[in-house]
C-alpha cells in the first residue's frame, strides 16, 4: 500500500507482464490515491507474471516491494530470472536472500492468497480496479480516468 | 428466453468434441459439471475469463466438479482457441444443428451464438445452479461457481 493515507483507496489486482496493468499504475502514480496491489497472475496468457509476482515479494521481504514493482511495470518484456536479478541488484538487495525468498513456499503461498481474494471479490480480467465499492474491469478507459479524476 | 433455472432436469443435448465421441446429456451422470456458456472464440473477454477458470482447476477438482467451455464455434476453432489460451478447460461444440444445445439450455442469444452463461449441474443431471451474464461482455467471476458448489445460493 502506497500513497496519502487520506487520499481514496484503490485496490489493483494485477500482474507484471499485462500491458494494461502497466498502463492503469501509470495513471495511479499521477493521481492522489491510496494504491494497494494485490497479484492476480494468469499463468497461461502470462507465463511469466507468477515469477515476477514472487520477485516482488521477495524483494517486499527486503522492503523494497514498491521500488521493485515499479522496476518490473517499467521493464515488462523482460521478466526472465537474470532480468529479476538485474533488478535486485539494482535495487542493492541482498541477492541470495533474494533468490531464496522468491523461490520459497511462503511467497509463492502469499502471492496465491492474493490471486484468491481477487477470485473472491470477482475477478476474471486484469487490471481490475476497486475504488469506493465500484469494480473497473480491463483496459483503463477515459471513463475511468475522469471517474478517478472527480 | 432464460436460462435453466435451478432444480430442472438438464435438456437431452448433443455437442461435438475434438477427437472424442460427442458429450451428451448422459455424460453429466455421476458427475458434477459446469457448462461455461461463451460467445465465441477468440474473443478477448472469453480468453481472460477460461484463463482465470483454468488457473483454478485443483480446486475444482476438490468439489469434483468439471468445467466444460461451451459456444458455436467449431471444434476445429476450439481447438486452435485452447491451444492459443494454454488452457486444459475441454471445449465443447454447438456448431450443428447449430445453436441447439444453448437453445435447449436457455442459453441462445438471438444473434445466432451463445450468451455468457454458467449452468451447474449435478450427478443426477438436475441443474443445480444457473447464472447468465446481463451482458456478453459481463464476465462472471468464479466466485459465483465456488458459492454455487458451495450451496451458499
Amino acid at each position: 500500500m502506497r500513497g496519502p493515507a487520506d487520499a481514496p483507496l484503490a485496490i489493483v489486482y494485477g500482474d507484471y507482464e499485462c500491458p494494461f496493468c502497466a498502463v492503469l499504475e501509470a495513471g495511479l502514480r499521477t493521481r492522489a490515491l491510496q494504491v494497494c496491489f494485490r497479484h492476480f497472475p494468469v499463468r497461461s496468457s502470462h507465463p511469466r507474471a507468477f515469477a515476477a509476482a514472487c520477485a516482488a515479494e521477495a524483494a517486499a521481504a527486503q522492503s523494497a516491494f514498491w521500488p521493485m514493482h515499479d522496476a518490473l511495470f517499467a521493464d515488462q518484456a523482460r521478466l526472465e530470472d537474470p532480468h529479476l536479478w538485474a533488478h535486485a541488484q539494482a535495487l542493492g538487495l541482498d541477492l541470495e536472500r533474494f533468490e531464496a525468498d522468491r523461490r520459497s513456499a511462503a511467497i509463492a503461498e502469499r502471492v496465491k492468497a492474493g490471486f484468491r481474494s481477487g477470485v473472491r471479490a470477482g475477478v476474471v480480467s486484469t487490471p481490475t480496479l476497486f475504488i469506493a465499492g465500484e469494480r473497473w474491469a480491463g483496459r483503463p478507459t477515459p471513463a475511468l480516468w475522469a471517474r478517478l479524476d472527480e | 428466453m432464460a436460462i435453466v433455472a435451478a432444480g430442472q432436469p438438464a435438456p437431452d443435448f448433443t455437442l461435438a468434441r475434438f477427437e472424442a465421441p460427442p458429450f451428451t446429456r448422459a455424460d453429466l451422470e455421476g458427475h458434477t459439471t459446469v457448462l461455461v456458456f461463451y460467445p465465441f472464440a477468440f474473443s478477448p473477454v472469453c480468453t481472460d475469463q477460461l484463463s482465470v477458470y483454468d488457473e483454478l482447476r485443483d480446486e475444482f477438482a476438490v468439489h469434483d466438479a468439471t468445467l466444460y467451455g461451451v459456444s458455436c464455434d467449431a471444434i476445429w476453432s476450439q481447438r486452435a482457441f485452447k491451444d492459443q489460451l494454454g488452457v486444459e478447460i475441454e471445449q465443447l461444440s454447438d456448431f450443428e444443428p447449430k445453436g441447439a444445445t444453448c437453445r435447449a439450455f436457455g442459453a441462445l442469444h438471438p444473434g445466432g451464438f451463445a450468451q455468457r452463461a454458467l449452468v451447474l449441474v449435478g450427478p443426477e443431471a438436475i441443474v443445480r445452479w444457473s447464472h447468465q451474464a446481463e451482458s456478453p461482455g459481463d464476465l462472471p467471476g468464479a466466485n459465483l461457481i465456488f458459492d454455487a458448489l458451495a450451496g451458499a445460493v
